[in-house]
């Protein structure tokens, strides 16, 4: 069973996409921000990151050069889930290594797919 | 010693310099060629030969007098993080290149200004030139022990030298065509040389102090029985307190106009900061210097009395006495340094003034104009280049033509009263406003001629034992024109006396010129830029008072002509961009020809380039009220801008915020609506719990909606307010009534006891709203556990205050201020999210101050947050 993490402290965000992705038979993890998602990383290594940008404390643009300064994360793929949608936003969030850019609000669906595809991907 | 050893030992002394500068060129950008250090360092080109030998004498004769030309710098340097400062960001940003450059800039780019000055400092610096070569030649005649000079000049080592030092000022002085660049390499080896004197000064005086004598107690002890002993210590009297001020002020006045002076400290400087390390690290250099020369001076006295020895070789003769070839070696190099310094700047400085304010702007601009500019560059080069060997070479005749037996000091301190004479038209132009280029010139004419009357006619007649009674009862006889004793002075040496008459008359012509006669606008213009260093930015190329013609097509000709078209064109660019202008306009603004003409100054000085830009530019007269007005217009129509530019950003920020904070409920919509839209085996209370979800969602956007568009009538002031008499107590206790409930579920405490009631005029809805969100707040970050807020009203005489408070976490003293911003959620929230819009407190914010009463947050001292608005009584 592929681990997916949603990072997002939208309840209500979070309580549709646990939903979508229990249904889809993934196992999901839940962090509220960015340090509790560092904190489920470590332990759990996920196969994929659905990670907010602004969150108090620790934002995702944090969380995601925490990964990529680690050896052992870096590997792990990642999605921006964020309202921020402008050119340059999403220029910088790929840049900083996600691996795909995903604008709030999204289609379900399409979210699924982008998921399934990143994961079947190789290397 | 051989004179080949010692021969061969300056020419690899010279090569290690050569190679120094030659490595300090190549490597410009190192951090050993750019430091304070270096820069502090290459300021002591000031201790020339005559601090290495002349003070010695003087100190052997005089006593401490030799001092005050030390004490002088020392005063006057802690000043200089100010003056210094104001006179470097002058000069580097008119390209200013040399001393005539700046004060011919100061009164309006005058050109014959500009080669006055040149010719008082040629006049000046030559025989001090002199004056090192013939220490070069007199302490290598004695380490040598020659006891005739060379007869012929080609068996004359010091022409030879001399030559050698015209190639490395040449050489390294003229690497850029720009002179107001830095010449890294020859200030880096300048540096070493300050270094090497030091060093070898201070081996020798501690070798004279401590080996050839029990230390300083022991040489004064001999000393001070000599004769004349008492006498020389002294100041002698109100008399030798007037010399002594007098030549410190002298002092003070070299350390900043000699030409190399100048040079090194505003032509070479890298950083304004530099000068921070200067203030105590260059006096205190003075200082070391200075220690030993009282004992070497007293030794000298001790060992060679009875003898016939000049006084100024002391410090070269005492090692020699005792056999010491190897420590004489080390003197002679300390003493050689000490004159190259002073010969390679010196000569640079005055060759960039001789072709920029005297030999391009009167001889060569007509030809300039016409030729090509590699040829131009060219021949700017070797105009500065045929000047420094016309100097030094000048300067070596000069000593051997002249028998120059005035010790190394007095010819030294003659030289210092004819730049002296700079020294009105200079900070008066610094600090004067009305100071005028007439008044300039008419000072500095005057004052050159009583000194050439006091100090340099009678010295010639003296020292070249001419037979003449002028010195002894004056012109035609006449007694008050006696030329060390006019108008009956007597109390002065000759120098001081030459000093005082010339500076005081000097200084007062130029006042009164300048007083009676109005500057033209051009100069008053500069007057301003150069006084005023506030201003001084905003007169830079922007807003300068300029009103004419001129195309972009004629100025850049000329640039072409000097810089050639890489560089013009390249310029051109930079100021294009600098200033957002069009390049596709044909007619130049004031800007470019300013600009312009600051490019040109720092390849030919500032006269010629006014003459040349002047050439293609038509201008108009204008008055100095109309340059204000223009200054201050174009200063408002900037500050608009910017608050435009500011208020459009913060727009930008706010809608960006807006669609951020609309799109995150819709999303929890979309996606919980898709899937129940899609999921038809969804259980039915996870249903109920969705659309629940959805429900609260949509609120969500509704009331942000209401906030934003409430914020917005507020803050246009589209929405009067409904303002009536009301009861304050009976509108906080409607505000508290929805809340009873939700603190009876959360155990949370209402504490109502402090409400004081008045009647106030205000808005009830508004008002009420306020206090709702401020209840809200206090509810949501209240402490869990025995939760606690508090209601007060306290009335004083202008207004009612009211006072939220509650027994949380408090808020973060850095937030206690952009809470009140729109959309600011605290970082410390106890909850994931807030209920609210993260605008309440800045719409709170905006009905309190449209009210006219104020409101704040604070931490409680005990524990929790205080949120207190006022609102204003009106009792008529």
């Amino acid at each position: 069973m592929k681990k997916i993490l949603i990072v997002d402290d939208e309840p209500n965000i979070v309580m549709s996409l646990e939903y979508i992705f229990k249904k889809e038979n993934f196992q999901v993890y839940i962090a509220r921000d960015g340090e509790e998602a560092i904190e489920i990383v470590e332990n759990t290594i996920p196969d994929i990151i659905l990670l907010d940008i602004m969150m108090p404390n620790v934002d995702g643009y944090q969380v995601l050069n925490y990964l990529k300064s680690s050896d052992t994360l870096n590997k792990i793929r990642v999605i921006f889930l964020s309202a921020k949608n402008k050119a340059s936003d999403i220029e910088l969030g790929l840049q900083l290594g996600a691996d795909k850019y995903i604008s709030k609000p999204f289609a379900v669906k399409n979210l699924v797919k982008e998921v399934k595809e990143l994961l079947n991907k190789k290397g | 010693m051989s004179s080949f050893l010692v021969i061969s030992i300056i020419l690899v002394y010279l090569a290690v310099i050569f190679y120094v500068a030659y490595w300090a060129e190549k490597n410009s950008k190192s951090r050993w060629v750019n430091n304070p250090y270096i820069y502090t360092l290459s300021l002591a080109v000031y201790c020339t030969a005559w601090t290495y030998y002349g003070s010695v004498g003087l100190a052997s004769t005089s006593g401490l007098k030799f001092l005050t030309i030390y004490l002088g710098p020392i005063i006057i340097i802690p000043t200089w993080v100010i003056l210094m400062r104001k006179i470097i960001r002058i000069s580097k940003g008119n390209k200013i290149s040399t001393l005539a450059d700046f004060i011919s800039l100061r009164y309006g780019n005058d050109r014959f200004l500009g080669a006055l000055v040149t010719l008082v400092c040629v006049l000046a610096i030559v025989p001090y030139i002199s004056l090192q070569l013939k220490a070069i030649s007199e302490t290598f005649n004695v380490i040598t022990k020659h006891h005739i000079s060379a007869i012929s000049i080609l068996d004359d080592t010091t022409f030879y030298i001399a030559i050698l030092l015209a190639i490395f000022a040449a050489f390294f002085g003229t690497q850029h065509t720009d002179a107001s660049e830095r010449h890294k390499g020859i200030i880096t080896a300048i540096a070493l040389e300050s270094v090497i004197k030091l060093v070898f000064f201070l081996v020798i005086g501690i070798y004279v102090t401590f080996y050839l004598f029990n230390g300083p107690a022991d040489i004064y002890n001999q000393a001070s029985v000599l004769p004349n002993f008492e006498a020389q210590q002294s100041i002698d009297g109100l008399n030798g307190g007037f010399n002594w001020f007098l030549l410190s002020l002298l002092s003070m006045i070299a350390i900043v106009l000699l030409p190399r002076q100048f040079q090194v400290t505003v032509i070479e400087n890298e950083r304004e900061k530099y000068l921070k390390k200067v203030i105590w690290l260059f006096p205190l250099y003075l200082l070391l210097f200075n220690v030993f020369v009282v004992f070497i001076a007293w030794a000298g006295n001790v060992v060679f009395q009875n003898q016939q020895v000049d006084a100024d070789l002391f410090t070269l003769l005492l090692p020699l006495q005792n056999n010491n070839e190897f420590l004489a070696l080390l003197v002679f190099l300390g003493g050689f340094s000490a004159a190259i310094s002073m010969v390679v700047i010196s000569s640079l400085a005055l060759a960039t003034m001789l072709s920029n304010n005297l030999i391009i702007p009167y001889g060569f601009l007509k030809r300039f104009s016409k030729s090509e500019s590699d040829e131009n560059t060219e021949s700017i080069k070797n105009i500065r280049r045929i000047s420094i060997f016309s100097l030094i070479i000048i300067a070596y005749f000069f000593y051997k033509s002249f028998t120059l037996d005035r010790s190394l000091v007095s010819i030294g301190l003659i030289s210092f009263v004819l730049i002296a004479q700079l020294a009105p038209a200079f900070f008066g132009g610094l600090f004067w406003r009305r100071g005028s280029s007439k008044g300039a010139k008419y000072g500095m004419i005057t004052g050159f001629s009583i000194t050439v009357y006091t100090l340099l006619i009678p010295l010639t007649i003296e020292s070249q034992s001419i037979a003449s009674t002028f010195v002894n009862e004056g012109l035609f006889g006449i007694n008050i024109l006696k030329p060390y004793e006019l108008f009956g002075l007597e109390i002065f040496e000759p120098v001081t006396h030459a000093f005082f008459w010339s500076l005081l008359f000097n200084a007062i012509i130029y006042s009164l010129v300048s007083v009676s006669k109005l500057g033209s606008y051009r100069e008053r213009n500069f007057a301003e830029m150069f006084v005023d260093n506030t201003k001084y930015a905003a007169l830079q190329e922007g807003a300068y008072v300029w009103k004419g013609e001129a195309y972009v097509r004629d100025i850049r000709n000329v640039l072409t002509r000097f810089l050639g078209e890489n560089r013009t064109e390249r310029a051109l660019n930079l100021f294009y961009m600098k200033y957002d202008i069009d390049k596709k306009i044909q007619v130049a603004d004031a800007r470019l020809v300013n600009f312009s003409e600051k490019l040109l100054t720092g390849s030919i000085g500032s006269a010629s380039a006014r003459i040349l830009i002047a050439s293609v530019v038509k201008e108009e007269e204008i008055s100095l009220t109309e340059v204000l007005n223009i200054l201050d217009e174009t200063q408002k129509a900037k500050e608009s801008n910017k608050e435009l530019k500011e208020r459009d950003k913060q727009k930008d920020e706010f809608l960006d915020t807006v669609a951020h904070e609309l799109k995150t409920p819709i999303t929890s919509i979309r996606a919980l609506s898709e899937i129940l839209l899609a999921d038809d085996e969804i259980d039915n209370t996870t249903k109920k719990k969705f659309l629940t979800s959805i429900v609260s969602e949509s609120e969500r956007v509704s009331r942000l909606i209401n906030n934003i568009l409430d914020l917005e009538k507020l803050a246009t002031g589209k929405e009067k307010l409904d303002l009536n008499e009301h009861s304050i107590k009976n509108t906080i206790l409607k505000s508290v009534e929805p809340f009873r409930q939700l603190a009876v579920n959360k155990g949370i405490k209402i504490d109502l006891n402090e409400i004081d009631d008045a009647l106030v005029v205000y808005d009830e809805d508004r008002i009420q709203q306020v206090i709702v969100n401020l209840l809200s707040n206090a509810f949501k970050f209240s402490n869990e556990k025995n939760g606690e807020v508090k209601i007060s009203s306290h009335i004083n005489q202008h207004k009612v205050e009211i006072t939220v408070e509650d027994n949380g976490k408090g808020i973060a003293t850095d937030e206690l201020i952009s809470i009140f911003n729109k959309f600011y959620q605290s970082k410390n929230q106890t909850l994931l999210k807030p209920i609210g819009s993260g605008l309440g407190l800045a719409i709170s914010k905006q009905i309190i101050e449209s009210h006219n009463g104020k409101i704040w947050a604070e931490n409680k001292v005990s524990q929790g947050a205080r949120l207190t608005f006022t609102l204003p009584l009106n009792r008529n």
